[in-house]
């Protein structure tokens, strides 16, 4: 998915935001960290109830925290991605996830901020999850592992911000279901925000989108190597994961994006052999969805996707009554091809700011890469955010105080 | 936006609105009056804009705006969210201006509206001797590619303020890049109208306009 085909970018001529990128420089080589917490008894009460301990926190941090601890910026990442979100691991060919946006000169500028990205939990890149040893039994979690939901991350990661020692977030920062944990890090630690970049997000799950989920779901449960979860150390529920992955993919593209890359293409000359993948875009999935299951535990993508269901910001309240009173400053973007969150998703969330009365602003790219825009379209976005951020940090730095 | 008056037209509008007041601009554009309002005035400003390319140079320039549209962008907002609504040349290019405009004074305490006027002489010469679509500098597109979608004359707007009982407190013409005084609906290009949301209080001698003094109104827009 690198073929740029925009023909008309609204940003080709005399924008910052696209001259910089011509001269940006790598993070280089970057490491990911771990923090450990909630020793028992001191574990972490969840939403449920349940209660989780110990609990490590995979991340990494690019940039220098200033004297003031001003210019710390938490980055949050989506269903399955992890805390390496940019600069090159030893050994990688590829960067992290959002290498092309946070960086030196880039949209989250790491010469004049402290990016953070965090891991989450219940997953499976180095956090606490399902596949992690569960101290009581000495053996992975599994089913056993509570359920988990986008309020319980934001929890454990605002641990993580405790632990390096930073009172206020310049901004929270996040794509997808990273937007869901930067809404949810506003309302649930106001005074500790001052302001939140929500991207290709909604404020809760639709039935769409839950419906979708349980379509994956309910592929991994089918699997026979799934065995109620307690598959570690046996086969892997590989077939069920990777058809769970490939439904993702499909919701993650566009109509126009899948015609653009695949058309009706087939893979070799070669017709009419009964039920190969014999179209270029049957391959394409399949290969998704084989990768998949070597770098995703198929519980993770239970318990993460369960957690996106849950996720209503407001709680069944008015949106605008559960914004009422923040003084952290919105940033919303939104893709006009993004169909699994659609633009209208994100407008109901700067509706709700317009009648509560908080600063936001909103833009909807034109984009034709669906949902998966928003890792694609760095240009527009590197211009937003790195415009955004600039006026956020001068306000911090003028009045010492973000709040206005 | 129109090339020549707009200067001055800003000038108007920023002796207009109050210092570290709050100001909702409809169809923002670039951002260019909302951010001279806010460095000059202090305001608190919030933008909206239809306009994808628009609202990059409004985040550029730190403004917050939303992207969409101004027809149906002022619903959420409670009645008086806003010190000042302005509808700085984008009052003929929405779709419903009656709607917009009555809108624009709930949510408003006082409505700020500026727009070129049709009947410019010079857009008269030109429909009366060469019989087409007036092309002048406050109306600068052919009839193919105008952003207009409504044109009016400083006097509809008179009259229709008349007619919806919309109080206007004040009202400044202008033409080649002066003020217009007399016979307005003739020489000027743009007028610029503040309005309030709040009708005349009775026996207000200021508050006679425009339902009063009639011949003088006459004089002064209407030819």
């Amino acid at each position: 998915m690198t073929v740029k085909t925009r023909e008309d970018n609204l940003l080709s001529e005399s924008q910052p935001g696209a001259k910089r990128i011509a001269k940006e420089e790598d993070l280089g080589l970057v490491e990911t960290q771990y923090f450990t917490f909630a020793h028992p008894p001191h574990e972490l009460v969840l939403e449920s109830g349940e209660k989780l301990g110990p609990i490590t926190l995979a991340f990494e941090t690019y940039g220098r925290l200033n004297e003031e601890k001003s210019n710390a910026i938490l980055t949050l990442h989506a269903l399955s991605g992890d805390a390496h979100a940019a600069g090159f691991h030893e050994g990688d060919e590829k960067p992290g996830w959002w290498d092309s946006m946070i960086g030196p000169g880039k949209a989250f500028d790491t010469d004049k901020y402290f990016v953070i990205c965090s891991n989450v939990i219940g997953g499976c890149k180095g956090s606490t999850g399902p596949s992690s040893i569960n101290p009581k039994t000495d053996k992975p979690y599994g089913l056993e592992f509570p359920t988990i939901t986008i309020k319980d991350m934001v929890v454990a990661q605002r641990h993580l911000v405790d632990f390096l020692g930073i009172e206020k977030l310049l901004a929270v920062a996040g794509g997808s279901m990273g937007g869901m944990q930067a809404l949810q890090w506003v309302i649930s630690y106001p005074g500790r925000v001052c302001s939140a970049i929500p991207i290709a997000t909604t404020a809760k799950h639709s039935p769409q989108q839950i419906a979708f989920n349980e379509v994956g779901r309910q592929a991994i449960m089918a699997d026979p190597n799934w065995k109620e979860g307690d598959y570690y150390g046996g086969p892997l529920p590989a077939k069920g994961l990777a058809v769970a992955r490939m439904i993702g993919h499909i919701t993650y593209m566009s109509d126009a994006s899948m015609a653009e890359k695949f058309g009706r293409r087939f893979k070799d000359s070669k017709k009419f052999l009964k039920f190969d993948t014999d179209f270029e875009v049957e391959g394409y999935l399949l290969y998704r969805g084989n990768n998949f299951v070597k770098r995703f535990d198929a519980n993770s993508y239970l318990c993460i996707t369960k957690a996106l269901d849950y996720f209503d910001l407001s709680g069944g309240e008015n949106l605008h009554e559960v914004l009422k009173g923040i003084r952290a400053k919105f940033l919303v973007i939104a893709f006009k091809s993004d169909w699994l969150y659609p633009a209208y998703q994100s407008q109901e969330i700067v509706r709700a700011c317009k009648m509560a009365g908080v600063d936001a602003t909103y833009c909807e790219i034109h984009s034709t890469y669906g949902h998966d825009a928003f890792l694609l379209e760095f240009q527009q976005e590197t211009h937003l955010i790195s415009h955004f951020l600039r006026r956020v940090f001068d306000e911090y730095e003028a009045l010492g105080e973000c709040e206005r | 936006m129109n090339v020549r008056d707009d200067k001055l037209e800003y000038k108007v509008i920023l002796e207009w609105v109050r210092e570290n007041s709050s100001v909702l601009d409809l169809g923002c554009g670039n951002g260019e009056l909302l951010s001279l309002l806010v460095a000059e005035k202090k305001v608190k400003g919030q933008g909206i804009e239809i306009d994808e390319r628009a609202i990059y140079k409004c985040v550029e320039r730190g403004l917050s705006v939303f992207h969409g549209d101004v027809d149906t962008g002022l619903s959420e907002y409670g009645d008086g969210s806003f010190d000042y609504v302005i509808l700085c040349q984008s009052f003929q290019q929405v779709r419903e201006p009656d709607v917009v405009l009555k809108e624009a004074l709930r949510v408003g305490k006082e409505v700020i509206v500026s727009f070129p006027n049709f009947a410019h002489y010079r857009a008269r010469l030109q429909m009366f001797f060469h019989g087409k679509t007036p092309v002048t500098p406050s109306l600068p597109y052919e009839w193919y590619d105008t952003p207009n979608l409504h044109f009016l004359s400083i006097f509809d707007f008179i009259e229709y303020c008349r007619k919806r009982n919309i109080r206007i407190k004040d009202s400044i013409f202008i033409g080649m890049n002066k003020r217009v005084s007399i016979f307005a609906n003739f020489f000027a290009g743009v007028g610029i109208f503040r309005l309030s949301r709040y009708p005349c209080p009775s026996g207000s001698l200021k508050c006679l306009e425009p339902r009063g003094l009639r011949l003088f109104l006459r004089l002064k827009y209407r030819v």
